[in-house]
């Protein structure tokens, strides 16, 4: 039974996996930009929520009808302001401005915070769990972060198929110089995605400041989580992530029923071995 | 009246110069076709008119003012609409979201998804299937229907033939001899000679970048054309 | 009769050999005139040099904008220890041996990375850099998380006294940087640097042109993985103890790596100098101000991508048309009779 539970909590795993991929794939899927500064924002999200909590003495959760607006608007002013003008210089712009703008958030927040690592206190239901027969367990807040994480496709989907907004962003991925042609204007379209982006992020980095430790340089290893599940999953397919979040999340739990220590490394390794016999994940669907 | 001039329009593609001061003028109602062969600068002459290519701000004058700095989509805005070369239709979307796409700027006038089903009745059959899976002539009348929903002053119409066979050609001009009926202005660039003197009231020849001949097409005699069409 | 001649000097490139040989025949005898403080130093410098010049190559020529060179600093260093540890083998040779398995291990990698592309071969070059630090950190007979110290006879073998260790390892740093300077150049001075620049320009046409550009890029990333695995080696020489977290350390040896070749100028020789003194000119100025430098590099990264994306060194080379390190080719055409020609 043992391992029943650790295949139910490898797959709930997935849930924040995806969470953590959203933002990534969507500033992929649109922009063509892999923002290294990704994993940095999920973890600053989780310190905007702390200070908020602080001074209003709200939840964690609660913190998101803050934090949300919040991240939303840095991610449209930080794709404005700054990330547009990297995308015509080719490939290193993009990638050493958002690799710059990591380092500084990274070092931003240990300056302000200091060092320490923190959690986000949300009560009783963080170790909360539903017993079932046969010894079979389920924790009540991986439950949640996957439902959060189905809701949170479920509407990228509405958002993308059925509104004129979501039209204009698989026109812009399929071919942004047409696009412009017709009338959508790129630059704004691009900080609306990114914003929109960072909304994910937000409740991504909320959620799982609740159940795990941070602190300022908890960023690259969340980056490399959801890129992982992205890969995994296949580039350009949501739901792919979300498969492929539940596979890292399983490889994970085996890793860790083996020894708590291999749990990381485990994942790595069934995201080389896909790298390796499977490059275009498990669900490719991208056109470049 | 004159809807669109262009001054003295050169463009540049990084350091090689792909138009050398082009003067085009086109009054409402007209069109006008652009003829010339390969590489002329043809489709580099309609992109830098819709804001694709960057140009000095009087270099192309549209209603009077000056748009030549302008982005694309701030043209589209003002009622210039393009139909690319090689259609580019958007393959993630079905050939309605197209259309729509189309409106995105929401110009008011009198094109809409029902009046552009009209126009091409075939495609209110398709309008559901992704854009790439229909024939070409269907993705061309796609191409000039989602130009056609920014409600344009001006269409620009890039190698509408290309790849067509002559009987969905026909079809397809015969189309736009309706559009032009309502009074919409039309550029067109086309490398079947014939077709574009049939459909414009006066054309222009490119070579190599440069303005080779312009006459009104009525009477003009097509041998004359080869010529300035060669650069010979 | 003269015939027409490739050339590839400058006069500019000529002077500053001249010069080069002088300040190198200074450093080199530093151990003489400076004290250990100011070798150290010096040291630090000339491993940093090496390494921004490693990734320079990689990623301003081949191209391959790797974020986990770090992987092969550690792995250098752990081989070193390891060797010199456990196998007792002399440290000299254990260094000479760091750099080959580094570009050993190499291989694998790149069959991995090298089916992504753009930043996502950046992103996966960087999980195989963990995997290695948490297969460090499982290791027992690598000392697991907290790592391995150098014994004393290792250091020993390095020579018998401090002093003496002082200045060998002080002067091995300035020959590996020499070393791998000289590689990099020669490479690039090649017909392998010749692909690369072909490659960098437009990699569809030169594979047309039949440069085979699978294989050019994977001989440079073995042999930057083996010149680092070497730096590695030796900085883990010099810090006499490694562990997981400092051995595969992205901030210390990668994110101020990509800074120098960056704000110095990416995609030329000159720039990981440049690049290399500006770094250590502001570290030392901001000393007392804890993490601020750190962000402030990152600023001045992102303006100089922004702004200036080829860097320092860019920007003079263009004001003033000047190449110190000559990697082009000139046609030198020989005098005709025509001289009146235009």
């Amino acid at each position: 039974m043992e391992w029943v539970n650790t295949f139910i909590q490898g797959s709930l795993l997935g849930g924040i996996y995806a969470l953590f991929a959203i933002g990534l794939s969507l500033s992929f899927g649109i922009m063509r930009l892999v923002n290294i500064a990704h994993g940095d924002l999920i973890v600053l999200s989780a310190y905007v929520a702390m200070v908020v909590g602080q001074g209003t003495g709200l939840d964690p959760i609660s913190c998101l009808v803050i934090v949300v607006p919040v991240m939303f608007a840095l991610g449209y002013a930080l794709q404005r302001g700054l990330l547009n003008q990297t995308l015509t210089g080719g490939l290193l712009p993009p990638l050493l401005v958002t690799f710059g703008i990591s380092i500084i958030i990274q070092n931003g927040l240990l300056e302000g915070f200091g060092a320490y690592t923190r959690r986000l206190q949300q009560g009783a239901i963080e170790t909360a769990s539903l017993q079932f027969p046969g010894g079979i367990s389920i924790g009540v807040y991986p439950l949640l972060v996957f439902g959060v994480a189905l809701l949170a496709l479920g509407s990228l989907q509405l958002l993308f198929y059925r509104t004129g907004l979501g039209r204009a962003f698989r026109a812009v991925s399929d071919d942004a110089d047409t696009a412009e042609l017709m009338g959508v204007d790129n630059r704004k379209l691009y900080a609306v995605a990114l914003g929109i982006a960072m909304i994910f992020t937000a409740i991504a980095g909320v959620l799982f400041a609740i159940r795990t430790n941070f602190d300022p340089a908890a960023g690259p290893i969340r980056l490399i989580l959801a890129f992982e599940a992205v890969i995994i999953g296949g580039l350009g397919s949501m739901w792919g992530t979300l498969i492929g979040g539940m596979v890292l999340g399983i490889s994970q739990a085996v890793g860790a029923a083996l020894s708590p220590t291999w749990q990381i490394l485990a994942g790595h390794i069934a995201f080389l071995i896909i790298l390796i016999v499977r490059p275009s994940g498990l669900f490719p669907r991208t056109r470049d | 009246m004159t809807l669109l001039q262009t001054h003295n329009l050169s463009a540049f593609y990084g350091d090689f110069q792909a138009l050398f001061e082009i003067n085009v003028t086109v009054d409402e109602g007209e069109t006008v076709a652009i003829i010339g062969a390969n590489g002329a600068g043809k489709t580099t002459f309609l992109r830098a008119v819709a804001g694709a290519l960057e140009t000095a701000p009087d270099m192309v004058m549209f209603e009077g003012r000056s748009i030549g700095h302008h982005t694309a989509h701030e043209i589209v805005r003002l009622g210039i609409a393009m139909a690319p070369e090689g259609r580019r239709l958007f393959p993630s979307l079905s050939v309605e979201e197209n259309l729509l796409l189309g409106g995105y700027s929401k110009r008011p006038g009198p094109w809409n998804l029902k009046r552009v089903y009209d126009l091409f009745p075939r495609l209110r059959e398709l309008r559901h299937l992704p854009a790439t899976d229909l024939s070409g002539g269907q993705q061309q009348m796609t191409t000039v229907g989602r130009a056609l929903m920014s409600n344009p002053r001006l269409l620009l119409c890039d190698e509408l033939s290309l790849g067509l066979a002559p009987v969905v050609i026909r079809d397809i001009y015969d189309c736009l001899g309706k559009i032009t009926a309502e009074g919409t202005t039309v550029v067109l660039v086309e490398q079947d000679i014939n077709r574009a003197l049939d459909a414009s009231v006066r054309f222009y020849c490119f070579q190599e970048g440069r303005l080779a001949l312009t006459a009104p097409t009525k009477g003009f005699d097509r041998a004359a054309i080869g010529a300035a069409y060669f650069g010979i | 009769m003269q015939m027409d001649r490739v050339e590839r000097g400058t006069l500019a490139s000529r002077v500053f050999a001249a010069v080069a040989v002088i300040l190198l025949a200074a450093l080199v005898a530093m151990p003489w005139w400076g004290d250990s403080g100011q070798m150290r130093l010096v040291a630090e410098m000339a491993y940093y040099l090496a390494l921004a010049q490693l990734w320079n190559l990689l990623a301003g020529y081949a191209g391959l904008v790797s974020v986990g060179q770090q992987a092969y600093v550690g792995l250098g260093g752990y081989a070193l220890f390891y060797l010199t540890d456990a196998l007792d083998v002399n440290a000299y040779a254990a260094l000479l041996l760091a750099g080959p398995f580094a570009g050993l291990l190499s291989i694998p990698v790149s069959i991995a990375v090298f089916r992504l592309r753009g930043a996502y071969f950046a992103v996966g070059t960087w999980v195989v850099s963990e995997v290695f630090a948490l297969v460090a950190s499982l290791i027992p007979v690598l000392g697991g998380g907290s790592g391995l110290s150098l014994t004393p006879d290792i250091m020993r073998d390095i020579a018998p006294d401090r002093a003496g260790r002082d200045m060998a390892l002080y002067l091995m740093s300035i020959a590996i940087a020499v070393i791998v300077f000289a590689i990099v150049y020669l490479l690039l001075r090649s017909k392998h640097g010749l692909a690369l620049t072909a490659i960098r320009d437009s990699e569809p046409a030169s594979a047309s042109l039949g440069v085979n550009t699978f294989r050019t890029k994977f001989i440079i990333y073995i042999v930057t993985a083996a010149c680092t695995g070497l730096v590695g080696g030796l900085i883990f020489l010099q810090k006499l103890r490694i562990s997981p977290d400092a051995g595969f350390s992205i901030n210390d040896w990668t994110v101020v790596v990509i800074f120098m070749v960056v704000i110095g100028g990416i995609g030329t020789l000159e720039g990981p100098f440049i690049g290399m003194l500006i770094f250590i000119v502001l570290r030392e100025l901001l000393a007392d101000y804890g993490a601020y430098y750190l962000i402030l590099m990152g600023a001045i990264a992102i303006v100089v991508m922004l702004k200036a994306p080829s860097g320092v060194w860019g920007w003079i080379s263009h004001r003033f048309n000047i190449e110190l390190f000559p990697v082009g080719r000139r046609l030198a055409l020989a005098p005709t009779e025509e001289s009146s020609k235009p």
